[in-house]
């Protein structure tokens, strides 16, 4: 598991959410899942700071809170970047050659899939057919598709996001 | 529960409704091979050693977990079976570090155990990748080797289950699956408690004590070194295991044989500072009741417990009893004491522990455990780490003659070698205690105080002593200890005095003792053998309470003065510190 190594920016009014999430579950059977879900849903990711408030507060282990985070692939242990750059891996774009970008734009920022570049302005998540086989290969940064992608283009793409 | 009848290969027995077809095949005298199961704490059924054929089954069962029903009819060797389980270790083999000659379980390797068992010999059965892991050495107690670890969860169960620690466990998915701590943290910088139960459950070479022989026998070989040696209760009934003698085989006198053909300069008892603990403890509780002081007192003997109350109960520091254990406490009458009577200057000696226990390691290098400037004890080996030694200098340990310990620090009473099994040190500072508050001598009848013996995980117990009465609790195993405290916590439960042993059982059980096979131990309970060998050696002893002890009285005599006196605090005594469970990171 790679864990990030973007400094952990979370507010007290997240932390003040997560506790009342804590908090409603109390004492309940099996709530590991959903608190983890529902702090996911306010930081975005869940780094250590966000597992050990769990830990805490709940008296759960924290290594069985991050055995269950590494078992499922809807957690993350990595924020999300300003720009999220989202390589889509489905059958048309692979054939098309998807693999060749996701690795050029691995190159190009320096972090793996799954991963968030230091300084936050990154992530890549690679997505399984976003609807626009038409278009393959298809990549999507910050909400713009770019379509028939080449890996010489992807350089040039990522430089227009400031 | 209702009796079944069952059939295993051909054979009929009668078993507890409730029974597992692991346990009638057992009954009918057939040990059917297991890797993952761990009776009470690991029945999972994941690794599927242990595959049967169940008449009228869909499939293989596996029988740890298979429930017996009355007229089942059970295969446990047959040729497809054979087949199935070569296949499943052969499947282990392809992701397993076959380091072999130079694993420290080898011989005493259960994965090795079956392969012999069932032909599998070869190391290249299937092609593929391997899993690469780096070794976690950070912690002074424990080494994880993961190159090794057949995911058999055993160690998580330990942590989790006896412990309530639970600082392991399985991470990743499919074939990066591995066991590790949170976020990948080194053990040492986790809320390990090094008690090292995880160890005595790996069924491979997975997990290992971290090894200071070579530093020992460095010091033995260097002249100007004086190398003083101390070895634990437990140690005299488990180091036999070692040597293939039966389980808690006593072996006081060819223990220190053993130690002294090693080369150590003096060949002394834990059992002395034992006894010493017990004085100090038994005055500190006396000086509690009587003066107002914070109680329940706890008992500070167990290194594991010591870490564990410091990161999951610091509000209860207070009650934990200020003496060191009996091996600092040893250490520091070392390099005090004697170091005076001898002439020698503590920094040129070193002191070395035989413990049962790898949280001894970790208790060495603590804080304020340094009375003459210098450690207290520089080494703590465990009883697997001195069997090793003896065996590489070729002594026949089976044959040795009994042998004494030197004087002055080798005599000891019956009350100091119970310490080694739960209830022990209650006891021994019950006889101690008792004796001081009434000023009566305890008959050799009332002297036992047999409802603190036991393996039972908390034990509880009330006696009228003169106008007090005194209420108290005994736990073995973490797990246990947290029932324990969250009642003393709660106000539920208004205790005097209460002993914990990290370790299920007491040291007779610790993380650092010989390594019993699961499919010895799933069946027989190690704990009460062992103990069994300790409370025969308390029985057979003229001297059975602490105080009546010779080499106790002439220390206070010679040194130290009175009980709890500054001198004793000074160099006997010492200090927690609070922890957290879970390390702030930036």
């Amino acid at each position: 598991m790679k864990v990030s190594s973007v400094p952990f920016k979370g507010t007290k009014e997240q932390e003040a959410k997560l506790l009342e999430v804590i908090a409603k579950y109390k004492g309940q059977k099996g709530a590991l899942m959903p608190i983890m879900q529902e702090a996911q849903e306010i930081y975005g990711y869940l780094p250590y700071q966000v597992q050990k408030i769990i830990s805490d507060e709940t008296g759960i282990p924290i290594e069985k809170i991050y055995g269950v985070a590494t078992f499922y692939a809807q957690f993350s242990m990595s924020p999300k970047g300003k720009y999220v750059v989202a390589v889509c891996l489905g059958t048309a774009c692979y054939v098309k050659g998807s693999g060749a970008i996701l690795e050029e734009v691995e190159k190009c920022l320096g972090i793996e899939d799954g991963g968030c570049t230091p300084d936050g302005k990154f992530s890549i998540e690679v997505c399984r057919c976003v609807g626009a086989c038409g278009l393959a290969p298809v990549m999507i940064v910050g909400g713009d598709v770019y379509g028939k992608l080449t890996p010489d283009r992807v350089a040039g793409i990522l430089a227009k996001y400031e | 529960m209702a009796d079944i009848k069952v059939t295993v290969d051909n054979i009929t027995v009668t078993v507890p409704e409730g029974s597992t077809l692991l346990d009638a095949a057992h009954k009918a005298g057939i040990d059917v091979p297991t890797l993952c199961y761990l009776r009470d704490i690991n029945e999972i059924g994941a690794c599927r050693m242990c595959v049967c054929e169940v008449e009228g089954a869909r499939a293989l069962v596996a029988a740890c977990v298979y429930p017996c029903t009355d007229g089942m009819v059970a295969h446990t060797n047959t040729e497809k079976i054979k087949d199935y389980r070569r296949k499943t270790l052969q499947l282990i083999l392809s992701d397993h570090d076959q380091d072999c000659l130079g694993c420290v379980r080898s011989t005493n390797c259960e994965l090795q155990a079956l392969c012999k068992r069932y032909g599998v010999e070869k190391t290249d059965y299937y092609e593929g990748s391997k899993n690469e892991f780096v070794i976690d050495a950070s912690s002074p107690s424990i080494v994880r080797d993961n190159n090794k670890c057949i995911l058999c969860r055993r160690c998580v169960a330990a942590c989790e289950k006896y412990q309530s620690v639970g600082v392991i466990g399985a991470n990743d998915r499919g074939f990066a699956t591995h066991i590790s701590s949170a976020f990948e943290l080194p053990l040492a910088e986790t809320s390990c408690v090094n008690c090292g139960q995880c160890i005595v459950a790996c069924p491979v070479g997975a997990l290992h004590e971290k090894d200071s022989t070579a530093a020992v026998k460095a010091a033995i070989a260097d002249p100007t070194k004086h190398v003083v040696v101390q070895a634990a209760p437990s140690v005299r009934v488990g180091l036999g295991e070692c040597f293939g003698m039966p389980i808690g085989t006593e072996v006081e006198g060819k223990l220190a044989a053993g130690m002294r053909r090693l080369g150590f300069d003096a060949v002394f008892d834990t059992n002395f500072s034992a006894d010493l603990t017990i004085v100090e403890e038994a005055n500190e509780l006396i000086g509690r009741v009587t003066n107002g002081g914070v109680l329940p007192m706890i008992t500070s003997c167990s290194p594991g417990w010591i870490k564990f109350i410091e990161h999951y109960y610091p509000e209860l520091l207070p009650n934990v009893s200020s003496c060191k254990s009996p091996q600092q406490m040893f250490g520091a009458v070392v390099k005090t004491y004697y170091a005076e009577k001898k002439g020698i200057d503590p920094k040129d000696i070193v002191s070395v522990s035989i413990m049962p226990c790898t949280a001894k390691k970790f208790e060495c290098g603590r804080y304020d455990q340094s009375a003459a400037g210098v450690p207290d004890v520089d080494y703590a080996l465990t009883t697997r780490e001195l069997g090793r030694m003896i065996s590489e200098a070729g002594i026949d340990f089976v044959n040795l003659p009994d042998e004494g310990y030197d004087d002055p620090l080798g005599e000891s009473t019956g009350a100091a070698v119970i310490f080694g099994a739960t209830g022990g040190v209650m006891e021994a500072a019950l006889r101690t205690a008792v004796e001081w508050i009434t000023g009566q001598e305890l008959g050799k009848d009332l002297l036992e105080f047999k409802d603190v013996r036991g393996v039972e995980g908390v034990k509880e117990a009330s006696y009228k002593v003169g106008d007090l009465e005194v209420s108290v609790a005994v736990a073995s195993g973490l797990a246990n200890a947290r029932k324990v405290l969250e009642m003393v916590k709660s106000g539920e439960k208004n205790y005097t005095f209460i002993e914990i042993m990290a370790c299920p059982g007491g040291c007779v059980n610790g993380g650092g003792q010989p390594i019993v096979p699961s499919k010895i131990k799933n069946f027989i309970d190690v704990r009460e053998v062992r103990a069994k060998g300790l409370y025969d050696l308390d029985n057979a002893r003229p001297l059975r309470r602490s105080h009546e002890n010779p080499s106790i009285k002439k220390i206070y005599d010679e040194y130290f003065g009175s009980y709890g006196s500054e001198k004793a605090h000074h160099t006997l005594h010492t200090s927690y510190v609070a922890r957290k469970v879970n390390a702030d990171h930036e």
